[in-house]
């Protein structure tokens, strides 16, 4: 592209946008590190207070665990309804499997708060409110279309000869699936299911209704921001910006890449 | 059902059918309780609920609006930079569209406050005497929300851009034409279905938006998701909470089949 003032125009309308799109991540920061004892910008001096606080408390360090696991267990769930789903509706021909395919998908379109209400509603008639697994099984329903998606794409690039190779030179069909199929995979397996482990990490719509006693990270996060305006929020969100972060880097070094799947 | 391959997709439906589709199918049947559509006479007939939902529609308008207008100059460049730079642009999309909406709520609110960034700066520079109101009114949603759907604006149009054969515009650049009327006669037209896909997910993200209402509004801006959560929680009204969750989702449903019949002619048309 020629340098011609409409490029530079566009350059630095990007750069300012970029600004926007970054600036809460950069307030954040050194909010998290303020040695002020209420909210301040720009902190006047730096201290760890903050962070101290969020280690010390053991509600916080309670949500913290939990959320850790629930986001786990989702992604084993997700991953183990999911890819099977995502065979499916890719290599079989069944009548009815286009339906199959919306319902999978449904659960993005719909609105979180729809789904959250009437789950909420059924739970209660359950008794499944304020217990994790009933946080999972609602979170596996959100992350089920992340996975579909993602190995849904993985198995259309798929080289199929491959398989006909093995089962040519007398593999069976499953063990085909554990030594071919499923390796070859492995970049689409981990993308999703790191996915579904954030989609429930940071899900607080769901939690909101049905985690009831038992907090989430998010759902405490969510009733400390409506309550007051504390700095240990701030030190809680570089915690989870950077955990994010990781996860990111992993998809990016061992998953099928974020563009990859933008597409 | 008959054919091969379907047995793998079994206990996922049975996931599927059992904890998503009965239960949205079992709460909007609450809405017509007592054989009557009274609930949804009273969602759409009342001054107070139809505000509701136009409020709604305004702000889902205004945020795809300026979505659009802050993402097709990032979705563009990125498409028609350097590799380098591409790489670069990409993870500044996607860092906040991977930090949890609460921290950005959060941070948000720190920004915008009475007592806040925004407001300290533009007093201590002596541009505003008094403090303008940012927090808790429309101004903040709508900042909050076009923060969150942008990136779902900006990865359709990547795309687009990315489809279109730098030749064309190389061409017309060499024939004499303008920055401005390379954009206006050949990237625009080629990538209105990119525009097209990311405004409608924008907008139909934002009809259902919650947490950034809820916290950023301060119970000033009322949204259909937050009027059916206070319904639900605080009212404890699951008919009319049904009724107006049944409303919503016909819009969403209603949006996206119009989105779809002017994809498919539009590929038709293509051809």
């Amino acid at each position: 592209m020629s340098r011609t003032p409409g490029r530079r125009l566009l350059v630095v309308s990007c750069g300012l946008i970029y600004f926007f799109l970054m600036l809460p991540l950069l307030v954040v920061f050194p909010i998290s590190l303020s040695s002020a004892p209420y909210m301040q910008f720009p902190p006047p001096g730096l201290s760890w207070q903050w962070y101290e606080r969020y280690l010390d408390d053991p509600q916080w360090i309670d949500a913290t665990w939990r959320s850790l696991y629930i986001g786990s267990a989702t992604a084993v769930f997700a991953l183990a309804l999911g890819v099977p789903l995502a065979f499916s509706l890719v290599r079989g021909k069944f009548f009815g499997r286009i339906l199959i395919d919306r319902l999978a998908l449904a659960p993005v379109i719909v609105p979180t708060i729809i789904l959250s209400v009437a789950v909420y509603g059924l739970f209660a008639k359950l008794k499944l409110i304020g217990t994790w697994y009933g946080l999972v099984i609602a979170h596996t329903i959100l992350a089920l279309p992340f996975v579909v998606l993602v190995i849904g794409a993985g198995l259309r690039d798929f080289d199929r000869s491959l398989e006909q190779a093995a089962e040519g030179l007398g593999a069976s069909r499953w063990r085909t699936l554990a030594r071919v199929t499923l390796p070859l995979l492995r970049p689409s397996l981990v993308s999703a299911g790191l996915l579904a482990f954030i989609s429930s990490f940071d899900e607080v719509v769901v939690a909101l209704f049905l985690a009831g006693a038992n907090m989430t990270l998010p759902k405490k996060m969510f009733d400390n921001i409506l309550m007051e305006i504390d700095p240990t929020i701030a030190a809680v969100s570089v915690m989870q910006i950077l955990l994010v972060s990781i996860v990111l880097v992993l998809i990016g070094r061992f998953g099928r890449g974020l563009k990859d799947s933008a597409r | 059902m008959t054919g091969r391959g379907f047995l793998p997709a079994l206990p996922a439906l049975i996931l599927l059918f059992v904890f998503f589709l009965f239960p949205v199918v079992r709460m909007l049947g609450f809405s017509l309780e007592g054989g009557t559509l009274d609930w949804y006479a009273k969602a759409l007939g009342e001054q107070l609920y139809l505000r509701v939902f136009w409020n709604t529609f305004e702000i889902a308008l205004l945020v795809t609006f300026f979505c659009l207008l802050l993402g097709y100059p990032l979705g563009f460049l990125m498409a028609t930079t350097t590799p380098f730079w591409a790489t670069v642009g990409f993870i500044f999309v996607l860092l906040p569209l991977w930090t949890s909406v609460l921290v950005r709520t959060y941070a948000w609110m720190v920004l915008l406050g009475r007592n806040g960034v925004f407001n300290r700066t533009l007093m201590e520079a002596g541009i505003i005497s008094d403090p303008i109101p940012l927090l808790h009114n429309f101004t903040g949603v709508l900042i909050g929300m076009v923060h969150v759907l942008l990136p779902y604006m900006v990865l359709p149009i990547y795309g687009a851009v990315r489809k279109v054969d730098p030749a064309i515009p190389a061409a017309a650049a060499g024939l004499g034409a303008s920055s401005f009327s390379i954009f206006r006669r050949i990237y625009l037209p080629l990538t209105l279905n990119g525009i097209f896909a990311g405004s409608v997910l924008v907008f139909v993200l934002s009809l259902g938006f919650f947490i950034t209402p809820a916290l950023l509004g301060g119970g000033r801006v009322m949204m259909i998701a937050v009027l059916i959560e206070q319904q639900v929680r605080e009212a404890l009204n699951w008919p009319f909470a049904a009724a107006l969750s049944a409303v919503l989702l016909v819009f969403t449903f209603a949006v996206y089949a119009l989105a779809q019949r002017f994809t498919r002619t539009e590929t038709e048309s293509a051809r």
